[in-house]
C-alpha cells in the first residue's frame, strides 16, 4: 500500500486514537454532547495536528533533544492561538460551544504524543499525513460519540428530529454523567474483544485494564506514571511501619 | 464577599472540576485505588492550583493587558505554570523538606495535569480579579480533593465485588464516576 494512504488507515482504523488507544480523553468526554460539536472539536485539532506534526518534523534537525517537549509545547500553543482566533473570526457558534476546550487543546495528549513518536523521527510530508490520519480518525470518533449521545439524549442527529416524538429523550446522556458512562462501555467493549481474541486484558499495558494500555504514547503513561506513584508510596508506608 | 462565597461554592460543588468539567481526568483514574494516595494527590493539587492561580491572574492583569497581548494566554499559561511546577518542586525539596516528603512525588504528575491550565483560563474568561482568581482556584482544588477521596473510598470497596468480566477495572470505575457526577447534581441548586 502507497505508504502516505497507510498513515491515514493506520490513524483511522489501526490505531484509532479514541477507540483503540484511548487518548486524550478530557475534550473527548467534555464536548461529545452532540454530533455537532464531536465533529467541530475533531477538526479544530485535525488542523493543529496537521500544522504541528509538519513544523515539528521540519525542525527536528534543530531543536536539541533535552529541550524538546518545551519547545513542541510552544508550538503547539501557537498553532492552537492561531485557530482560537480564525473559530472567533469564521465560526463563532462552534467557538462558543467548546469554550474552554478549545485552548485545553495544547495539553490533548494525541497531539504532544504524535509529536514525540512521530514527526520527530520521520520526514515533513510523511508526518503531516499521519496528523491528518490521526486527525480524522479522532474526527470521526468524536462524530459517532456526540451522534450516540445526541440520538439518546435528544432524539436527533446532527439538529435533525430521527426518533418519532413520542420517544422520551434520555436527558442524562447529554450530560456530564452519560460521558462516562459512554467510556466506560467503550473500554468493556473493547476488552471483551480483547479477551476474545485471547489477549488478556491489561496483557503488555498496567493492571488497571485498557485506559493505561497506550505504552509509548503520553495519555498512557501519565496514567501508569500516576499508579506507580500511587503503589510506590503505599510500598514506603508499609516497609516503615514493618 | 458573598460574591466570593458563590465563588468558592460553585467552583467546589456545582462545577466540580473532574465530575462536571472532565479536567484531570488523568489523576483522578490514576491516583485514586487507596484513599491514602488519593488524599496526597488531592493535597498537592490544591497547593500547586494555588499558587498557579495566583501566579498567572497577577501576570494576565499586570503583563498581558497592560502591553494589549491577551491573545498570548495560552502559550505564557502554559509555560508560566510548567516552569512553576519545577520551580515549586525545588523549593520544597530545599526549604520545607517535610512537605516535600509528603508532597514531592505527586508534583511531577501535575505539570500536565490540565486542570491547571483550565483553572487559569477559566480566571480569564470569567474576568476574575486576582482575589477571586486564588479562591476559585483554591475551592476548584478542594473539589477535585473531594472528588477523589470520595472515588479511592469507593473503590476500596468496590474491589469485593462481583462484577461482569468486562467491566473489570477501568469500566467500573468509569461507571461510578458517572453515579458521582449524578449525586453531584443535587448541589446544582445552591448557587
Amino acid at each position: 500500500m502507497n505508504k502516505y494512504l497507510e498513515r491515514l488507515y493506520n490513524g483511522i482504523i489501526k490505531e484509532n486514537p479514541t477507540f483503540v488507544l484511548i487518548l486524550g480523553m478530557c475534550p473527548t468526554l467534555a464536548v461529545t454532547t452532540s454530533a455537532i460539536n464531536g465533529a467541530g472539536m475533531g477538526l479544530t485539532t485535525t488542523a493543529v495536528l496537521i500544522m504541528s506534526n509538519l513544523i515539528i518534523s521540519l525542525l527536528r534537525k534543530i531543536i536539541p533533544e533535552r529541550v524538546r517537549v518545551p519547545a513542541y509545547i510552544v508550538i503547539v500553543a501557537s498553532l492552537v492561538t492561531v485557530v482560537q482566533f480564525l473559530l472567533e473570526g469564521f465560526v463563532p457558534s462552534l467557538n462558543e460551544s467548546l469554550g474552554i476546550y478549545i485552548p485545553l487543546i495544547v495539553v490533548n495528549c494525541i497531539i504532544l504524543g504524535r509529536a514525540e513518536s512521530y514527526a520527530s523521527k520521520n520526514p515533513p510530508v510523511l508526518s503531516a499525513f499521519d496528523g491528518l490520519g490521526m486527525g480524522l480518525g479522532f474526527t470521526v470518533a468524536l462524530t459517532l460519540l456526540g451522534a450516540f449521545r445526541e440520538l439518546i439524549g435528544a432524539g436527533t442527529i446532527f439538529d435533525m428530529q430521527l426518533l418519532p416524538a413520542s420517544y422520551e429523550p434520555v436527558t442524562i446522556m447529554i450530560l456530564a454523567p452519560g460521558a462516562f458512562f459512554v467510556l466506560a462501555c467503550l473500554i468493556a467493549v473493547q476488552n471483551r474483544l480483547k479477551r476474545k481474541k485471547g489477549i488478556k486484558p491489561g496483557a503488555g499495558c498496567s493492571k488497571e485494564g485498557c485506559a493505561g494500555c497506550v505504552n509509548t504514547l503520553c495519555g498512557g503513561r501519565h496514567l501508569m506514571e500516576a499508579q506507580a506513584v500511587a503503589d510506590a508510596v503505599l510500598k514506603n508506608k508499609e516497609e516503615s511501619r514493618a | 464577599m458573598t460574591n466570593l462565597l458563590i465563588i468558592a461554592v460553585s467552583a467546589a460543588l456545582v462545577n466540580n472540576v473532574v465530575l462536571s468539567q472532565f479536567l484531570g481526568l488523568c489523576p483522578f483514574l490514576g491516583v485514586s485505588k487507596k484513599t491514602e494516595t488519593a488524599a496526597g494527590m488531592g493535597a498537592a493539587v490544591t497547593f500547586v492550583l494555588t499558587i498557579s492561580s495566583f501566579i498567572t491572574s497577577i501576570i494576565y492583569n499586570q503583563v498581558l493587558v497592560r502591553f494589549h497581548i491577551e491573545y498570548l494566554n495560552t502559550i505564557v499559561f502554559i509555560l508560566v505554570i510548567a516552569a512553576l511546577v519545577q520551580f515549586v518542586e525545588m523549593f520544597l525539596k530545599k526549604s520545607i523538606p517535610s512537605l516535600y516528603k509528603s508532597l514531592g512525588v505527586y508534583l511531577p504528575l501535575i505539570t500536565t495535569n490540565c486542570a491547571v491550565l483550565g483553572v487559569a483560563l477559566i480566571n480569564v474568561q470569567k474576568g476574575y480579579t486576582i482575589l477571586e482568581s486564588v479562591v476559585n482556584g483554591l475551592f476548584t482544588s478542594i473539589g477535585f480533593l473531594i472528588a477523589i477521596v470520595i472515588m479511592a473510598g469507593l473503590r476500596e470497596k468496590i474491589e469485593g465485588n462481583d462484577i461482569p468480566e468486562s467491566f473489570k477495572g477501568m469500566p467500573i470505575v468509569l461507571i461510578t464516576a458517572g453515579l458521582m457526577s449524578i449525586a453531584f447534581f443535587g448541589f446544582a441548586g445552591l448557587v
